[in-house]
C-alpha cells in the first residue's frame, strides 16, 4: 500500500517536473525567436484583434458584474458594523490585487487558451506544422511568438479594463442602489488604493498572460491521435491553465506583497 | 546530389531504419518502394530534416544535414521541397494564398510578381483558375496538385513525394503520375517518390529502391526490378501475400 502511494506521488511529481521543463523549453525557444527572427507584424495584429479585441465582451461582463456583486456583498456585511464608507476601498483594493487579474486570466484561459490549443492542435494533426517547417518557416516564429506577444500586450490592458468596470459598477451599486455616500465612497477608495496596487495588478496580468499562452501552445503542439487529440487539447489547456493561475496567484500574492505591500503606509 | 549513409532511426520501441545507404542522382526520379510501415515516409522526412537520425549521414549538395539545428535547416529546405501524403495545405488560406505563402516567406513583396508565379504554378499542375478556392472545397487529387504547386513555386532543386497517389482513383492516379514525369522534365528537378503503388513506380522511376526490414533490399532500374527472381521482390511486384486463406 505504502509502495503504491509512493509510486503514485513520485510519478505525479515527475510528470509535473517534465511538464514544467517542457514549458520552460518552449519559453526559451520563444525568447530566442523574438531575439533572432523578424517579427511578423501582420500576424501579431491579427492575434491582437483575436485575443484583445474579441475578448471585450467576456471581460466587460466579468468585471462589471463581479464589481457590482462584490460591492453589494461588502455593503451587506459592513453595514451591520456601520462601515458603509469602507465599501469603496475594499472593492477597489480587492479588484486591483486579486479579483481583476485572476478573473480576467480565468476568462481568457477559457476563451483564448482553448482556441489557441485547438487551432495549433488541428494544424499539428493535419501536418500543417510539418508543412511550415518543410517550407523553411520555424513554427515558433510563425505560430507561437505572435500569440504570446499578443497575450502579453492584451492581458494587462484587459485586466485594467476589468478592474475599471468593476470599480465603476461597484460604485453605481453602492451609491445609487444601496445609498452609500458618494463622497465617502470615493474618498476612502482613493486614499486606500495606491500605485502599488496598480503595479501588482499589471504584473499579475503579465505573468498570467505568459502562463496561459505557453500552456495553450504546448497543449496544441503536443496534440496527437487525430480528432480525439484535437478534442482533448483545448480541455487540457483550459483545465491546466486555470489551475496554474489559481495556484500561482497564491504564491504571487505573497511574493508581490513583499515588494508592493498593501495599505497606505 | 543526395547521399544517405548507414541511416538508423528508432521511433518509440520500433527500429524503423536499420542502416539505409542510398545515393540519389541529380536530375533523376528515384522511387522508394516497400510495404506499408517499412519506413519509406520516415526516410523521406529525414531527407528534408523533418526527422533527425539516431546515427548515419544525409549529405545534400555536400553538406551533412544530420544533427543540424532547425534554424539552419531553412536553407536546405529551399533546395528540397516535399509533397505530403495529405497535401498538408493551410486550411485557413485559399489556393492562391497557399501557393504564395513560400514566396512571401522568402521575402517577395511585389504582389504582381506573386500573382504571376501563383498562376504559373497552378497552370503547371492543371489547376488554372482555381486561385480563390479553399482547400476544403477541393477533391483529394486536386488537393495533392495544390500541395505540389505550393512545393514547386519556389523551384526547389529536389522534390520529394510522399505517397502521391494514395487514396486516389485510377484516373487521378494516372494524372498525378504524368504530372510527376512532366514536372521532372520541365523543372529538371531531382525527384524522390515514396509509394507502394507499382503503377506509379514504373511510370515515374529512373531508379527504384526497395526497402525491407529497415534496409535497402534492392536498388536498380525498373528493368532490373522486373527481371529480379528474389521471392520477396517478386511477391511485392505481383501483390502476392504469403498468408494462407484458411
Amino acid at each position: 500500500m505504502l509502495e503504491f502511494i509512493l509510486h503514485s506521488v513520485g510519478s505525479t511529481v515527475l510528470r509535473l517536473l517534465r511538464y514544467m521543463g517542457q514549458l520552460a523549453f518552449l519559453a526559451r525557444e520563444t525568447a530566442i525567436s523574438i531575439r533572432v527572427a523578424p517579427l511578423r507584424w501582420g500576424l501579431l495584429v491579427r492575434q491582437l484583434a483575436e485575443i484583445g479585441f474579441r475578448s471585450q465582451l467576456v471581460v466587460v461582463v466579468t468585471g462589471a458584474f463581479t464589481g457590482a456583486v462584490f460591492s453589494a456583498q461588502t455593503y451587506f456585511q459592513f453595514h451591520r458594523l456601520g462601515m458603509d464608507s469602507a465599501v469603496g476601498a475594499v472593492v477597489a483594493v480587492s479588484l486591483f490585487r486579486e479579483l481583476g487579474p485572476v478573473l480576467t486570466a480565468l476568462m481568457l484561459s477559457g476563451r483564448v487558451g482553448a482556441s489557441i490549443a485547438a487551432e495549433i492542435g488541428t494544424m499539428k494533426v493535419t501536418e500543417q506544422i510539418e508543412a511550415l517547417r518543410a517550407l523553411g518557416v520555424h513554427p515558433i516564429d510563425y505560430l507561437i511568438v505572435p500569440r504570446i506577444l499578443a497575450l502579453v500586450i492584451s492581458t494587462p490592458l484587459l485586466v485594467a479594463e476589468c478592474i475599471g468596470l468593476g470599480i465603476g459598477a461597484g460604485y453605481l451599486v453602492a451609491t445609487q442602489v444601496l445609498g452609500v455616500s458618494k463622497a465617502y465612497y470615493l474618498t476612502n477608495m482613493l486614499s486606500f488604493t495606491t500605485g502599488r496596487d496598480i503595479k501588482m495588478a499589471l504584473i499579475k496580468g503579465f505573468a498570467f498572460a505568459g502562463l496561459i499562452g505557453f500552456i495553450a501552445c504546448e497543449e496544441g503542439l503536443k496534440t496527437s491521435q487525430g480528432a480525439a487529440g484535437v478534442g482533448r487539447a483545448p480541455t487540457q489547456a483550459v483545465v491546466i491553465a486555470s489551475l496554474v493561475i489559481l495556484i500561482s496567484n497564491f504564491f504571487l500574492s505573497f511574493l508581490l506583497n513583499i515588494f508592493f505591500p498593501a495599505g497606505t503606509y | 546530389m543526395i547521399y544517405v549513409t548507414d541511416l538508423h532511426k528508432k521511433l518509440g520501441e520500433q527500429q524503423v531504419l536499420s542502416g539505409i545507404t542510398l545515393q540519389i542522382t541529380r536530375g533523376q526520379t528515384h522511387v522508394i518502394l516497400g510495404r506499408s510501415g517499412c519506413g519509406k515516409s520516415v526516410l523521406l522526412k529525414h531527407l528534408v530534416g523533418l526527422l533527425q537520425p539516431d546515427s548515419g549521414k544525409i549529405v545534400i549538395d555536400g553538406e551533412d544535414i544530420a544533427g543540424l539545428p532547425e534554424r539552419q535547416l531553412g536553407r536546405i529546405r529551399k533546395k528540397v521541397g516535399i509533397l505530403f501524403q495529405s497535401g498538408a495545405l493551410f486550411d485557413s488560406m485559399s489556393a492562391a494564398e497557399n501557393i504564395a505563402f513560400p514566396l512571401r516567406e522568402a521575402g517577395l513583396k511585389d504582389e504582381e510578381v506573386i500573382r504571376q508565379k501563383v498562376a504559373e504554378a497552378l497552370e503547371m499542375v492543371d489547376l488554372g483558375g482555381e486561385q480563390e478556392k479553399m482547400p476544403e472545397n477541393l477533391s483529394g487529387g486536386m488537393r495533392k496538385r495544390l500541395g505540389l504547386a505550393r512545393t514547386i513555386v519556389s523551384r526547389p532543386a529536389c522534390i520529394l513525394y510522399d505517397e502521391p497517389t494514395t487514396g486516389l482513383d485510377p484516373i487521378a492516379t494516372d494524372s498525378i503520375n504524368r504530372l510527376i514525369r512532366r514536372l521532372q522534365k520541365r523543372l529538371s528537378a531531382t525527384s524522390v517518390v515514396v509509394t507502394h503503388d507499382m503503377k506509379t513506380a514504373f511510370h515515374t522511376a529512373d531508379r527504384i529502391a526497395f526497402l525491407h526490414e529497415g534496409r535497402v533490399y534492392f536498388d536498380g532500374t525498373p528493368k532490373e526490378l522486373l527481371a529480379a527472381k528474389d521471392p520477396i521482390l517478386v511477391d511485392f511486384i505481383e501483390g502476392r501475400s504469403t498468408e494462407s486463406e484458411e
